[in-house]
């Protein structure tokens, strides 16, 4: 109970639906102070929707929010202490950039010189002091987007709230903006939650992802655990791009160690020697599993750690250069399977090449639940 | 070579040529089928106006296209302050003034209601909401004749039978369903997160109305009044339903005027008390006509 007065957010046994149609089932998740916590998934996941429960513009059907150590049950969204950045920016359209930043402190009765001061701080640290006569609609995507974030840093709130920020931005935009956000947060230490079907923008942000799936969450963790160890193969296939080969495969345990056989084209197996203990095996008997390896784990003989490295003749089908590297698709288990070699690698379409496996990164999942077993 | 490229120029010139003259003949037919529709339309005012400034001799002899000989704006003046409405002869004024006076207080009245409707339909949506907007929406298709009966046992309740409050509130009654419909399918067209954002912010229901929807409501707000205005000024049915002697509305009168005729049948003082009373729609459509059109079609395109 300690423990919960120090959380920025906590979330317990969250359910919300619609009607009969289940939205989010039984969420558990909290933050420490400082902490930016992303929740990823694919669209519908209701990763939006518990955005919205937090900031208390839906009413969550069972369980509890905590925000600062108080539970928010039936507390209006004005009076929970956050700040929210919309995927539309939601910037008022008559109002001036000012007058936007300012009217949430207006509507709390805050004294002018203070909002003054407020806005004139906050202009500053975001670079928009020249815009703030002008409408937004004299205003390019980015600098709305700037403004928006404006109009949430002035509240100084506890918890920051953002819904996809970014993705109305183009490329490049996006880049910059995700660079200028994680500036933000390590120098205002300010506590975020952030909402997006980015993978990428979950990685290079979160401190801790969520990822979530039909509104259940699949994993939480740190960027890395989530991407060198994800739970199951919705995590593995959804995190990284390009994202994880997962491949059919045979496991084998006896005395001198466990196996890994993969079937290739014309009968024969990939056999590579595996160093961990699979769980459900027992050191013993054969059992089939799904391996998951990322690209960059299979790469050329000479980019790899000589003693992790596996190496192994590979019908090349395809190459793709990509300029900081080479992308190359051979088959294995009946699937695609790309791997990362270096940019000036010498691999040609159509002939062998041979490539390393490094399996001490590999994740190994149960075929029919898709859990992770290794 | 040369030769050959210099044939493809020169051919594709004329065909351009050819081009240019469609487009041109194109146009000029356009044009002078509008013209024409134009001319079609403007035809009855043409006739309204020579004939109220003509005198009654003139109209009895000369062809109802024809110039007047020389303008006579007596009739103007009859037709306003003393031509006979049965057995009162006072002219149009009166009644203009009534007109006025109930015209005024039903479209501001039902404009704000159908605003704050169309808000909550919108962007509050409950349980229910699209049925309530539905049954709204029914309420436009009901027939006036319908509603008469109801209506004035409704009157009769509420005590303001045969008042100009009375005809206010038959008015506002009828026009919500049209002006909630305006509203509601404008404001459909705002994001929901800008409600979302404003309530973070901490403003309540009222304060996002007049805050935030209202501000960017003009174009829609000229529709619905041009609308409503029209609606209610023009009204013929309901007012001489619901009114009494010194509450009619100018439709009314004009009728009266119309029909109380002692002797010979007085067209250019009939005309002249037509146009006066068309006069006010004429108005509010050439001062906001411009916002109407961009009103209309607001919703359709983001801005």
């Amino acid at each position: 109970m300690t423990e919960t007065t120090q959380q920025i957010l906590s979330i317990e046994n969250l359910d919300k639906a619609y009607g009969t149609v289940k939205i989010l089932k039984n969420i558990n998740v909290s933050i420490e102070p400082g902490e930016f916590l992303v929740l990823v998934g694919p669209s519908g996941c209701g990763k939006s929707t518990l955005l919205n429960c937090i900031a208390g513009l839906e009413e969550s059907t069972a369980g509890d929010i905590n925000i600062g150590g108080r539970s928010m049950i039936g507390v209006s969204p004005k009076d929970r202490d956050i700040a929210m950045v919309f995927q539309s920016y939601a910037l008022y359209p008559t109002m001036t950039v000012g007058k936007n930043i300012t009217f949430g402190m207006k509507v709390r009765g805050i004294p002018e010189e203070e909002q003054q001061a407020k806005l004139a701080e906050v202009a500053g640290l975001l670079q928009i002091d020249h815009l703030l006569d002008r409408k937004p609609s004299q205003l390019s995507g980015g600098q709305r987007q700037r403004v928006a974030m404006g109009r949430a840093l002035v509240r100084d709130p506890q918890l920051f709230l953002f819904d996809e920020p970014l993705s109305n931005l183009d490329a490049k935009l996006r880049v910059e903006m995700r660079t200028e956000i994680k500036r933000l947060h390590q120098t205002l230490g300010a506590s975020i939650v952030y909402v997006t079907h980015d993978q990428i923008e979950a990685m290079t942000l979160a401190t801790k992802i969520v990822v979530m799936k039909d509104g259940v969450i699949q994993q939480v963790g740190t960027p890395n655990e989530i991407y060198n160890h994800p739970a199951n193969m919705f995590v593995a296939d959804f995190m990284g791009s390009p994202s994880m080969n997962l491949i059919p495969a045979q496991a084998t345990s006896s005395g001198d160690g466990t196996k890994i056989s993969i079937a290739r084209t014309g009968g024969e197996y990939l056999t590579l020697s595996f160093d961990r203990e699979i769980a459900g095996m027992n050191g013993s008997g054969a059992k089939e599993v799904i391996l998951g390896l990322r690209p960059e784990n299979i790469t050329d003989p000479l980019s790899i750690v000589a003693q992790n490295g596996q190496l192994a003749d590979c019908h090349i089908d395809v190459v793709e250069p990509a300029g900081s590297d080479t992308f190359v698709v051979t088959s294995l288990g009946g699937k695609q399977v790309t791997a990362r070699l270096r940019a000036d690698a010498e691999v040609v379409a159509g002939q062998n090449a041979s490539l390393a496996f490094d399996l001490s990164k590999a994740s190994v999942f149960e075929p029919e639940s898709g859990a992770r077993i290794a | 070579m040369t030769d050959m490229s210099m044939n493809n120029a020169q051919s594709e010139k004329s065909a351009a040529r050819v081009r240019l003259a469609q487009r041109i003949a194109l146009r000029f037919g356009l044009y002078a089928l509008l013209i024409v529709f134009a001319l079609y339309y403007l035809m009855p005012l043409f006739v309204m106006v020579t004939t109220s400034l003509k005198s009654l001799d003139e109209i009895r002899t000369g062809s109802l296209l024809s110039l007047p000989r020389e303008l006579d704006f007596s009739s103007w003046a009859t037709a306003w302050s003393s031509a006979c409405t049965g057995i009162q002869c006072e002219g149009l004024r009166p009644f203009f003034w009534n007109s006025v006076l109930l015209s005024v207080p039903a479209v501001f009245l039902s404009t704000l209601l159908g605003a704050v409707n169309g808000y909550v339909l919108a962007q509050w949506r409950f349980k229910g909401s699209n049925v309530l907007f539905a049954l709204m929406l029914f309420g436009c298709f009901i027939p006036f004749q319908v509603v008469i009966l109801p209506m004035a046992m409704t009157l009769g309740v509420l005590k303001i039978a045969g008042t100009i409050g009375g005809l206010v509130f038959v008015h506002v009654v009828y026009g919500i369903g049209f002006t909630t419909l305006f509203f509601r399918n404008y404001y459909v067209t705002v994001p929901q997160e800008l409600v979302k954002a404003a309530k973070v912010d901490g403003a309540g229901f009222f304060r996002i109305f007049f805050s935030i929807f209202l501000p960017i409501s003009p174009p829609i707000i000229v529709v619905t009044v041009i609308w409503q205005f029209t609606q209610i000024w023009n009204d013929f049915l309901f007012g001489v339903s619901f009114s009494q002697a010194g509450t009619q509305p100018i439709t009314v009168a004009l009728n009266n005027i119309v029909n109380s005729t002692t002797g010979v049948k007085e067209y250019n003082v009939d005309m002249a008390a037509a146009i006066i009373a068309a006069l006010p729609t004429l108005f509010v459509y050439v001062v906001a006509g411009k916002y109407f059109i961009r009103g209309l079609t607001a919703g359709s395109v983001k801005g």
